[in-house]
């Protein structure tokens, strides 16, 4: 179609207009033109050159701009563009050109430079701008692209052009530009150059444009100090006012940049922001609000808050989630202010609102909620408010665990409990679950609480889902025994076992079926929360210590190497192996290693021998201990045979005292029995007969830390109840790091 | 510190969007690839239509561009720049379109009028920013190289024949919409 038309004569340059407004439109329109396609149209096209109608002349040289991407062979439209180039006809020759370095090719560039050359130094500006795509403004960038790569004739050239002037504030913002860029690669510091002074000229120039360019461009210079910031801000401040959002969200945008690293230097426009938070222009008011909130001092929050509480309303949400998380920041800074934070916050969650905003608000009580003790009790109050009316059940559930946790140890536990009941009648079955596990807290932490708890569990016991009923069937059973330890371990304290591992041994446990129920013991130990192992490097303890993963596989290792003795199937599972002692020196005969692994009932000290005469070949290696405390050597496992520089293990079983808890440490001596044979050094091959040979180790000492394992309790006190008073004990240690004891405490608590 | 600190640029708009009121794309331009394939581009304009058409400001930020814009009837004009770039220039460019058009469509700036003169648009765009770089921010100038007017051919002395095609035209328009 497209060719018959253009073919026609006389061309129609109105019909063809409308065509190639319509070819345009549709690769505008993201309509994919194929090469042929394209092509075939192009050729056509050129015969459009015949007509000589202005506009389109015009469009044709934008279709050549749009299609010279996808059609093929476009050079051969090169000469009708240099026609039209040098023609007569100014408003013809500046697209020609662009169309023309579109299309040109490096085949074709010598041929083009001439012309290029002419249109240059062309009088009408807009040809020539074309020519470079630069006039004044473009030749500056020109020139600037020249002389990058040396400074001083660009230096020279800012001078030059800062003396003379120039017309376009477009100019004027690049020239600002190049000279900061110049500031900012030449010196560290001084600001006495001519090049700082014409930015800092620019700051009175009649265009706004101009003068933000600059202002901004002062901001942006690195160690910049107040004195040089003063006046670039005091204009910002000024354009905080004018009537043009875009203006206004320059200045709050740049503000908002020197608020991050002079926040005194913006205080002065804290009045003009502060009439920004109401601005129609939402951009404009969450930007001003946060650069408030970064620059305000403590005093000045409550007026703030008040601003914000205010305009809350007319915000959509994620800007809203932008200022909580603004008010959760500054709630760790300003911890006194957590009071009308915390009113603010809870006003805010009575309003209307999504999940995510409501969410970031209650993330940021929780988190006053846990980090401060004067809060705590309004914000579980607050919350306590907010499950009355919540429909997102996600957030119900975490509250209410966030209750059962820290309600049940305020001075006034029984003002939650109402709360909690009414979840249990009104909600979902999830929530309802929660609520139930909260209410078992409650009860199992405060004796005086646990008859009304108890007949609240009761009721729930003929629930419609299996899941609540479980849990209060579990809880109520666990309540009525009415023993610390057992609320302890089954209530309070959280599973202490790593979840990846849990998971594994469930999968593994379904996997190959048997008679035994599952053995949660079996489950490696949760040993490391995030902000222990940030301690590691001042903690003496942690330092001994390997990285925990290291430690874990190690330990699967062993674990792996001990299931092969078929005594120690009885011991249980694994509860801690220590780290490897040397009972010898490195270079002596016989090196031997000592590895304790500690079980429930028994002690197994693993033996790794190296023999390193190559004349000897040592046979049923078995290493004897003599305990100094009332422990029992059940048994030994001999190795078998030990040739030279082949490691070999021997292991001695032996039992924990039973009636005496106390004898946690013992010191062992430890003599390494064995048949000695001789052998030939270079055949390896042994003499019939050997002798018996002993060879005496250094001591091994077992020490309260054997017995010891990192465990996560979340409810210290709880699981500081459950080790219960017959275990307690005063004692003075004499600790070289009293900083650190606090955490330690933390972790450790007795085995068995 | 941020892209502030580039080496100083020319190139300052990249991209020139111009939607209806339904945030359907009647003129784009992209002078870079902010976004690699065409259908990532329609997910752009929707999501900056979307957060631009209710409110009556005239600048955000979005996805990390600053985005200055204007509404006309039922046009929406938009100048996508960099989060970095200084927003006057922006503007400029912005209200040196918006000029041009409404003069050259003697401010009768609303989608009918500016379909029926899309010729018009292109060249007026051509003549503002090409690749990115700003050329010409007074819409005078622009409207006087465009030299492009509504036919000011009355419609007496229109033949019939032309009245028909014109009237086709109009048909083949809401059919390509």
């Amino acid at each position: 179609v497209l060719t018959r038309l253009f073919n026609e004569t006389p061309i129609n340059p109105r019909k063809c207009l409308h065509i190639l407004t319509k070819v345009l439109y549709l690769i505008n329109r993201g309509e994919h033109l194929g090469t042929a396609e394209a092509t075939g149209a192009f050729f056509a096209m050129t015969k459009l050159f015949q007509s000589n109608d202005p506009t389109l002349r015009r469009m044709c040289y934008l279709t050549i701009k749009e299609m010279a991407t996808i059609a093929e062979d476009v050079i051969i439209v090169t000469s009708s563009l240099t026609k039209d180039m040098t023609g007569k006809e100014d408003p013809y020759r500046g697209p020609a050109i662009r169309a023309l370095c579109k299309i040109t090719d490096t085949m074709m560039l010598q041929g083009i430079e001439r012309y290029m050359k002419q249109a240059i130094v062309d009088k009408v500006p807009s040809v020539s701008s074309s020519a470079l795509v630069s006039s004044l403004y473009h030749a500056l960038g020109l020139l600037f692209h020249i002389r990058k790569n040396d400074p001083n004739a660009v230096s020279k050239m800012v001078a030059k052009f800062t003396h003379h002037g120039m017309k376009s504030p477009f100019a004027y913002c690049l020239l600002i530009r190049i000279a900061s860029q110049l500031l900012q690669d030449e010196q560290g510091g001084r600001y006495e150059s001519p090049l700082f002074d014409f930015i800092e000229r620019c700051l009175r120039n009649k265009h706004e444009m101009v003068v933000y360019e600059a202002a901004s461009a002062i901001v942006h210079l690195p160690n910049c100090t107040t004195k040089e910031l003063a006046p670039a801000v005091s204009v910002l401040q000024l354009f905080c006012s004018s009537p043009k959002a875009a203006l206004r969200y320059a200045a709050v945008r740049t503000l908002n940049k020197v608020s991050m690293k002079h926040p005194s230097a913006v205080t002065a426009c804290n009045l003009d922001l502060e009439n920004l938070i109401t601005d129609s222009n939402r951009s404009i008011a969450t930007l001003a609000i946060t650069t408030l909130l970064k620059t305000g001092s403590e005093g000045s929050i409550d007026r703030l808050m008040k601003q914000i509480s205010s305009f809350m309303s007319e915000i959509s949400d994620e800007f809203k989630v932008v200022v909580v998380q603004a008010i959760s920041a500054l709630c760790q800074k300003y911890p006194r202010k957590h009071p009308v934070m915390m009113n603010f916050l809870s006003s805010m969650l009575r309003d209307e609102g999504g999940f995510e905003y409501k969410r970031a608000i209650v993330d940021c009580i929780i988190s006053i909620v846990e980090e401060s003790t004067d809060s705590k009790e309004p914000g579980l109050a607050h919350l306590c408010e907010f499950i009355e009316d919540c429909e997102h059940t996600v957030l119900a559930t975490r509250i209410l665990h966030l209750l059962g946790r820290e309600g049940s140890r305020t001075p006034n536990p029984a003002k939650y409990i109402r709360f909690i009941y009414n979840r249990v009648i009104l909600e979902n079955e999830a929530v309802r679950a929660a609520a139930v596990s909260a209410l078992a807290k409650f009860g199992a932490q405060n004796e005086e609480l646990l008859p009304s708890i108890l007949v609240l569990l009761q009721r729930c016991i003929m629930d419609e889902d299996d899941e609540v009923r479980d849990r209060v069937t579990f809880y109520l059973h666990i309540l009525q025994q009415r023993q610390k330890v057992l609320n302890a371990a089954y209530i309070l304290n959280a599973l202490s076992v790593s979840i990846p591992g849990l998971e594994r041994s469930l999968h593994q446990y379904t996997m190959e079926p048997s008679e035994k129920p599952f053995d949660m013991k079996s489950v490696p130990l949760a040993t490391a929360l995030l902000p222990e192992q940030k301690t590691m490097g001042t903690n003496p303890l942690a330092m001994t210590k390997q990285p925990e993963k290291v430690v874990a596989s190690r330990q699967e290792i062993f674990q792996e190497q001990l299931a092969a003795i078929p005594e120690l199937q009885a011991f249980g599972p694994l509860f801690k192996s220590s780290a490897a002692a040397q009972l010898t020196e490195s270079e002596t005969e016989y090196v031997v290693r000592c590895v304790r692994h500690t079980f429930r009932q028994h002690l197994v000290f693993q033996f790794d021998c190296t023999n390193t005469l190559n004349d000897q070949i040592l046979e049923r290696v078995l290493v004897q201990m003599e305990p100094s405390e009332a422990y029992e050597v059940i048994s030994y496992q001999p190795a078998a045979s030990l040739s030279y520089n082949q490691p070999g293990v021997t292991y001695t079983l032996v039992a924990l005292p039973e009636n005496d808890p106390s004898s946690v440490s013992c010191t062992f001596s430890c003599t390494m029995k064995f048949v000695v044979k001789d052998c030939d050094p270079n055949t390896g091959i042994a003499d019939d007969d050997g002798y018996n040979d002993e060879y005496v180790l250094e001591d091994v000492e077992v020490t309260l830390a054997d017995h010891m394992q990192k465990v996560v309790k979340p409810n210290f006190s709880a699981a500081w109840e459950e080790v219960g008073d017959e275990f307690e004990r005063e004692d003075t240690f004499a600790l070289t790091t009293t900083k650190t004891i606090d955490g330690e405490l933390v972790f450790i608590s007795v085995a068995s | 510190m941020d892209a502030r600190s580039l080496a100083p640029s020319l190139h300052t708009v990249k991209a020139i969007l111009i939607l209806d009121n339904d945030g359907e794309r009647l003129f784009s331009k992209y002078y870079e690839d902010i976004h690699p394939i065409g259908k990532e581009e329609r997910v752009f304009e929707k999501n900056i239509f979307n957060k631009t058409y209710r409110s009556d400001g005239e600048i955000a930020l979005l996805d990390g561009f600053t985005i200055v814009y204007k509404c006309s009837v039922d046009l929406y004009f938009y100048v996508v720049g960099s989060s970095q770039e200084n927003e006057l220039m922006l503007m400029a460019v912005l209200n040196c379109l918006f000029d041009s058009l409404s003069q050259m469509l003697r401010k009768n700036v609303e989608k009918r009028t500016m379909l029926d003169n899309m010729a018009g648009v292109f060249l007026a765009v051509d003549e503002i920013v090409d690749g990115g770089v700003i050329l010409e921010s007074d819409p005078q100038e622009v409207t006087q190289r465009v030299g492009l007017k509504v036919e000011e051919t009355a419609l007496t002395e229109q033949t019939m024949s032309q009245v028909l095609q014109t009237a086709k035209e109009q048909i083949k328009w809401s059919l390509l919409k």
